[in-house]
């Protein structure tokens, strides 16, 4: 074989398999990106964040793992994803509607509202007539060992925020939960929790996540929807105001 | 063998190119390379791993250059010159190099042996993770509080968890912090364990970095002696948020930690928190929730509270 044809042959070879490697490398980057985000504008230098954790979700693949969910402010449509985006030096309020069950901290320590404005939540519980059983009230502790109240939590661990998302009671919680997501306020029971913080004055990509180990199916509950974005983790993207 | 008369001593000549250069290298090394090497000096375990680094950076030094010298001279000096085809000069063997280069080399491993060993056994296990139960102690006193200029040894727990570290402080009431404090001038027994996966406590600049492994209490001693931050890092791969598993410490005057730490007891105790908080314990399984007591069922390796978030009903197997 001359030396022109090894060097073509070389050159192909080495085009095949970087070829296969960057396919590789964009086949699971591309799953990660094929999630929507999320747009959140302030108004008035606030921002509203509204989400929603359920049992299950509509996805084809593993539609009976634990999700957030993420309101469109723009079409109030829920989108079935955990990135979202808020402007820097921004007070954002969050609505958190937690149709799962209880499980509980496995520390409890997280019971504690922490990073908030006022270190505080507001909290009501509704059942699935739509009755208020727990009317609201603001707490700096939602306690996930006392009783069934804790579903999973927020928690942007870079801002030291640490938020327990409330769960709907124990019997609601075996019986009576929301079986079709997105989950939709009427006919099913939810704890409806608000609560503030400000994002920081600089740009940037902030993990969030659940500290519940929720992956049904794993070892010890680690794994699953705990560690895919787009369930149980996600990323608060903020950007320049 | 022969030696022309107009020939050099290459012996000589090297060995003070290689005295002049070794000692340049050891000034160099000691007084302007080490006070810059990590992982600094905040704390008796950092000191002793800098200078480490710089005892065997030391010892090293002389190795590299004569090494190198060697090389270059020979390439430099004993290169074929333009039209030299002759063979060169036949090589037999030599007691006198073997000698010194078994000798020489013998020397500096067990030097290095010894001086392992000391830094390992003087620092109380260098600020490595030494299991439950430690053979190489830090001197201090033992109690059950903590109060400022006392010479009390602190206790803090370091609890990992997927992804984030929280640090729980005994001596006062045990109450649970997500930030690290640490007063300065203060022994520290570090006991380091995880909620549910494997990780590793690496205070960087503290010199400290244990596994922290469910059901295990691994036992770490550092004295801070600076004040400034710290970096807590995660050094064991958990998860896909391994590299994010990151926060900062402080370490502070003995009477700002004692004002933050007993803040911290006051408002845990006020808003309920502290009588909510496991029971104080070394270590933790992660199947097991101790205040839920042991009626607890444990369906798909999850363990379920009051409302059986996983009843048998729902063994979700994704």
């Amino acid at each position: 074989m001359s030396v022109a044809a090894r060097a073509v042959v070389l050159a192909a070879a080495f085009v095949v398999v970087a070829g296969i490697a960057v396919f590789v490398a964009l086949y699971y980057i591309g799953g990660t990106s094929a999630l929507p985000t999320v747009h959140y504008a302030a108004s008035g230098g606030q921002a509203n964040v509204v989400l929603q954790e359920d049992p299950q979700n509509d996805s084809a693949s593993k539609p009976d793992w634990v999700t957030y969910y993420v309101q469109d402010p723009a079409t109030g449509k829920w989108v079935h994803t955990t990135l979202f985006s808020v402007p820097a030096h921004t007070k954002v309020n969050v609505t958190i509607l937690g149709y799962d069950g209880c499980t509980p901290l496995r520390n409890n320590f997280f019971s504690q509202v922490q990073g908030t404005i006022g270190n505080t939540v507001t909290l009501s519980q509704f059942d699935q007539h739509g009755r208020e059983y727990v009317t609201e009230h603001t707490t700096p502790v939602i306690n996930g060992w006392s009783d069934c109240n804790v579903g999973h939590t927020f928690a942007i661990p870079g801002l030291g925020l640490y938020v327990p998302v409330a769960s709907p009671n124990a019997q609601l919680s075996a019986n009576n939960l929301c079986s079709s997501s997105p989950c939709v306020t009427s006919g099913n029971p939810y704890a409806k929790e608000t609560f503030s913080f400000m994002t920081p004055d600089h740009a940037g990509v902030f993990r969030w996540q659940c500290l519940v180990p929720c992956g049904g199916g794993f070892l010890d509950g680690n794994s699953g929807p705990m560690q895919t974005l787009g369930y149980m983790m996600g990323e608060m993207d903020v950007v320049s105001s | 063998m022969t030696t022309p008369q107009s020939e050099p001593r290459h012996g000589l000549r090297l060995f003070l190119i290689w005295i002049v250069l070794s000692l340049i290298a050891v000034l160099l090394i000691w007084f302007v390379w080490k006070p810059h090497l990590p992982p600094g000096d905040m704390s008796d375990a950092a000191r002793h791993q800098q200078f480490d680094i710089a005892v065997l950076a030391v010892s090293a030094a002389p190795v590299v250059i004569f090494v190198l010298l060697y090389f270059i001279y020979s390439i430099v000096v004993w290169r074929a010159r333009p039209g030299d085809d002759s063979d060169g000069e036949p090589i037999y063997g030599n007691t006198k190099v073997q000698l010194t280069w078994i000798i020489g080399t013998t020397v500096i491993v067990l030097w290095l042996f010894v001086f392992g060993t000391v830094e390992l056994v003087v620092p109380a296990g260098a600020g490595a993770g030494e299991g439950p139960s430690p053979i190489w102690k830090l001197a201090g006193t033992q109690s059950a509080t903590w109060t400022p200029n006392s010479g009390t040894m602190l206790q803090v727990q370091v609890i990992g968890q997927q992804w984030t570290w929280t640090y729980r402080y005994p001596q006062f009431g045990g109450m649970e912090s997500s930030e690290l404090l640490l007063p300065v001038n203060t022994p520290v027994t570090f006991h380091v364990t995880s909620l549910d996966v494997i990780h590793s406590f690496w205070a960087y600049q503290l010199g400290v970095k244990a596994d922290a492994n469910p059901e295990v209490d691994n036992v770490a001693y550092a004295t801070p002696k600076s004040l400034g931050s710290v970096t807590v890092r995660c050094n064991e791969l958990c998860g896909i948020w391994h590299g994010a598993m990151f926060n900062y410490g402080h370490v502070v005057s003995q009477t700002a930690f004692q004002a933050w730490a007993s803040g911290v007891q006051s408002a845990e105790r006020g808003d309920g928190l502290l009588a909510d908080l496991p029971p104080y314990a070394l270590t933790y399984d992660p199947t097991v929730i101790p205040q839920l007591g042991k009626n607890l069922p444990k369906i798909d390796g999850i363990t379920g509270g009051a409302g059986y978030y996983y009843p048998p009903s729902d063994p979700v197997t994704p």
